[in-house]
């Protein structure tokens, strides 16, 4: 690893320091666990002239979940997510998807702000300086081309891995953003710009994956919860520790008889944004059978695009994804 | 720039002046002289750095030494009394759940975080707790024996 260049560290004990230090350095990164970013830095990857220590902020420190909605605060960190009683209960999904990601130690320190916030990753990216360097650097850095994508015309196709926000999009979730000029509250779904689709107009895409303006940062995510709608999260991943997803599935459905109400399916570990599986509704209305898996095979293999940016091939990820998607909603709808 | 550090490290109060871009394993290895914390992937990826901060396992290698400020500090130096070993020291030890011992410090923290909240863990729960840690000499195995054989000691009030 290199060593750390120059940077201030500003240690922040209120949301208004935060905010404060923000307005003063647009350049500067919010660290919480440090688990992502600090391994960046060290890789020379990112090199911010001010870091803005949050895990110490009691504003973002929030747990709330209850029967009627959940609310975490930005630098809650993972493992207490993930042990956290109500939140295991009624929103199963969340705590679980808490649970999966990295390690024990990673979730001690890894905070809810930046695993929605995740930096996109890519095997021509997240390398030491020597690696990249040798590779005349790629579209994420300093280079003019996207080794994953030479014909890419300046797109990047770096992968979003976070496993928090595809559990909280089937939630219908929304976050929480201050700035120096205020706060507004967004769908979560709208927080990534990243694109899902090759053939979408491009907004954003893995290098430019958030809709964050300079200066905001994300405080909060809540959720509002739906009556008898029942919920989980999968991933595949190479370990069973320390790693990011091959692929990672959320899913809720509502059942009312026999009749499957509604279905909201996500996925990480695919494209430069999670994914929302669209149409969905669709598959809704009728008993849970081999028509309806189909049908959701075929919206996942039609959104899901993932590129070769990780060692598993692309082909085998949406596969992946397919399949534990199918898994999650034949469990489910036999609870 | 550089900032004070205000932190119990092992028990002791200690003030030291940090660089802002210091990392606290470099903190604790190079400044304070305390090299049982060990380098091992130096990316988080690894577990040999592990360190308690207010009895919760964290790498040293991706944590500001800054940033501890105010918080406690535990090492593998603080285990162990008068030259006598502490009871995951003594498991370890005794279980062979150590060979050539460079993840062996790390795993040492972990373990002591882990029994610090749940004083008999199952095999499942050890597994879990030491899911951060990497070995490749011992196949874990005995490392989970050791654990457990700490444990036992714990409870027996045998070791320090």
């Amino acid at each position: 690893m290199e060593a750390l260049h120059d940077f201030e560290l500003v240690r922040a004990a209120t949301l208004d320091d935060v905010l404060k230090a923000r307005a003063a350095h647009p350049q500067s990164a919010l660290v919480g666990g440090g688990t992502d970013l600090m391994v960046n830095i060290r890789r020379g990857i990112v090199t911010p002239p001010v870091l803005i220590d949050v895990t110490q902020v009691g504003e973002l420190q929030a747990v709330n979940a209850d029967e009627g909605a959940l609310e975490i605060g930005a630098s809650v960190t993972l493992n207490t997510l993930a042990q956290d009683d109500a939140m295991r209960r009624h929103y199963p999904v969340v705590a679980e998807a808490a649970h999966a990601i990295a390690g024990p130690t990673q979730r001690n320190m890894g905070t809810v702000g930046g695993n929605l916030c995740l930096d996109t990753r890519c095997i021509f990216y997240n390398q030491s300086e020597w690696w990249r360097s040798a590779n005349n650097h790629c579209l994420k850095t300093t280079g003019d081309t996207c080794h994953v994508a030479p014909k890419s015309h300046g797109v990047c196709f770096a992968t979003y891995s976070g496993d928090l926000a595809p559990a909280l999009l089937v939630l219908g979730a929304e976050v929480d953003i201050a700035s120096p000029s205020g706060t507004r509250t967004i769908p979560l779904n709208d927080l990534y710009i990243g694109y899902a689709r090759h053939d979408d107009a491009v907004e954003g895409d893995g290098k430019n994956f958030l809709s964050l303006e300079a200066g905001e940062i994300v405080t909060a995510v809540r959720a509002a919860n739906t009556s008898g709608l029942t919920s989980a999260y999968d991933k595949i991943r190479i370990r069973r520790s320390i790693e990011y997803p091959v692929a990672g599935v959320a899913v809720a459905l509502l059942r009312d008889g026999d009749a499957l109400v509604d279905l909201r399916v996500a996925v990480t570990g695919t494209n430069p944004r999670p994914v929302l599986l669209e149409g969905t509704a669709e598959l809704c209305g009728g008993p849970l059978n081999d028509d309806v898996l189909q049908g959701l095979d075929a919206l996942a293999r039609d959104q899901i695009m993932p590129m070769k940016t990780t060692f598993t091939p692309g082909h085998y990820r949406r596969r992946v994804a397919s399949v534990l998607a199918q898994r999650l909603v034949t469990r489910l709808y036999a609870e | 720039m550089a900032q004070l550090l205000e932190l119990t490290l092992n028990g002791r109060p200690r003030v030291d002046a940090v660089p802002d871009n210091m990392l606290l394993l470099d903190y604790l290895r190079e400044s304070v002289g305390l090299t049982g914390t060990k380098t091992g992937c130096d990316g988080g990826e690894c577990g040999a750095c592990t360190v308690l901060i207010d009895d919760v396992p964290l790498l040293s290698c991706l944590t500001l030494a800054a940033s501890v400020n105010g918080r406690r500090v535990d090492t593998v130096e603080s285990l162990g009394e008068n030259g006598e070993l502490s009871a995951v020291q003594r498991g370890f030890h005794e279980k062979l759940g150590s060979q050539c011992g460079y993840c062996t410090p790390g795993f040492i923290m972990a373990s002591v975080g882990l029994l610090r909240r749940n004083p008999a863990p199952s095999d499942d729960e050890i597994q879990e707790a030491l899911g951060s840690n990497i070995c490749r000499c011992t196949g874990y195995v005995k490392i989970i024996e050791a654990v457990k054989f700490a444990a036992q000691l714990n409870a027996e009030g045998t070791a320090p």
